[in-house]
């Protein structure tokens, strides 16, 4: 009997000698322990080398391999071939994001919001080192804990319409770790990010669809932390407008 | 580094919705809206008619009961039903509920709004048949 197959279809775009994509089909030896991934680094070493894409830790910790399996965004390491087999599984690019060649997205966009919003701790005033260091409580830490375990892996801007039908939001990832740090005791540059988060661009764009958090392999649950924000930025406004004269 | 080359931009198909069940359970939650402005139109014009007359008024009652009318209300009903389970039921991702170092569980959460719908309907049903 031959060994069982299982076949790929493939997004492939090579700017420079065609500029319109197109599917190629690969057969790849059907193994009931191989992920995706596994598949497509197969195509890579032995049946076609010219093939792109990004991957590196193979453990669903580094993010890098997220690609459109069969319209889903997935992270390719973390989707078992068995989980479709025999039928044929259809590999794209995560959409929503221009392609620079083949599965390679080009994600400066996602980059230049996530800097926008301070991933860091800021400070009005750093304590020198004498002073010791920054003292949290566990339930301090529970506060934004699950916002913070976010691997960038932009598997939530491809699941989100609203970022599909104008890239100007600042999206699901960048707002759930604006969160991550203005809920963190030792933060206090909530107001900074606030400019961004509760912005033109921001929260107030989601309409809650929800399928960020679906989608989410790290559990963060970005719609969550879109919708408290919401619900915070809200109790400022009001704040605000009751009480003008009291600390922002 | 090659020559530069453009990078391919896929736009969104305009059936977007229909590529996916989630999605189409969001379009259809986001028409009830309309439904539900619909009903707020039909219940400001019987204000507008209750203020013209008695005479004005039970003319829009008449024609509030025809079937088509009846029929109207009914998807109506439904729409405003589909659009309140479905937001009450995202409750827990906008609201974190704590207790001092403890949180409260999500179904609590959901459980309270239901709560808090079913007092309002009791309180609302009361006023109504106290004033009859």
């Amino acid at each position: 009997m031959p060994a069982a197959t299982m076949t790929l279809e493939i997004f492939r775009y090579r700017g420079e000698q065609d500029p319109t994509p197109v599917f190629q089909t690969y057969d790849v030896p059907y193994r009931e322990d191989w992920v995706v991934l596994d598949a497509i680094n197969y195509i890579k070493d032995e049946i076609d080398g010219t093939l792109s894409y990004r991957w590196s830790c193979r453990m669903g910790v580094c993010g890098s391999c997220g690609m459109m399996i069969n319209g889903v965004p997935k992270l390719s390491c973390a989707t078992f071939l068995k989980d479709y087999y025999p039928a044929p599984v259809r590999i794209e690019p995560l959409a929503h994001f221009p392609v620079e060649r083949d599965l390679v997205i080009v994600l400066d966009d996602f980059m230049e919001k996530l800097t926008s919003i301070k991933p860091w701790i800021i400070r009005e005033q750093e304590q020198p080192l004498s002073e010791g260091e920054y003292r949290q409580s566990p339930a301090e830490l529970d506060r934004y804990k699950q916002f913070s375990m976010c691997i960038n892996c932009m598997l939530c801007y491809s699941a989100c319409p609203v970022y599909g039908m104008d890239n100007r939001f600042l999206g699901p990832a960048a707002t759930a770790l604006a969160q991550r740090y203005s809920m963190d005791s030792r933060d206090q540059g909530r107001s900074e990010r606030q400019q961004i988060v509760a912005g033109d661009e921001g929260i107030w764009e989601c309409t809650l669809v929800g399928e960020c958090t679906v989608v989410c392999p790290a559990h963060v649950d970005p719609a969550g932390a879109i919708q408290q924000a919401k619900v915070s930025s809200t109790i400022d406004w009001f704040k605000s407008v009751l009480w003008p004269w009291g600390k922002r | 580094m090659g020559e530069a080359m453009s990078p391919y931009h896929r736009p969104m198909a305009t059936t977007w919705w229909l590529t996916n069940r989630a999605y189409f359970l969001f379009m259809v939650r986001e028409l009830t809206s309309v439904f539900i402005a619909a009903y707020l139109i039909l219940f400001l014009l019987m204000l507008y008619k209750l203020a013209m007359g008695r005479e004005a008024y039970e003319a829009y009652l008449h024609f509030l009961a025809s079937p088509g009318m009846v029929v109207v209300h009914v998807v109506m009903l439904a729409a405003a039903l589909f659009h309140t389970v479905t937001w009450f039921n995202l409750t827990p991702m906008a609201m974190r509920v704590r207790f001092g170092e403890r949180s409260v569980p999500p179904l609590i959460v959901v459980g309270g709004t239901y709560a808090a719908w079913i007092a309002a309907s009791i309180a609302m049903t009361s006023i109504v048949l106290w004033w009859k």
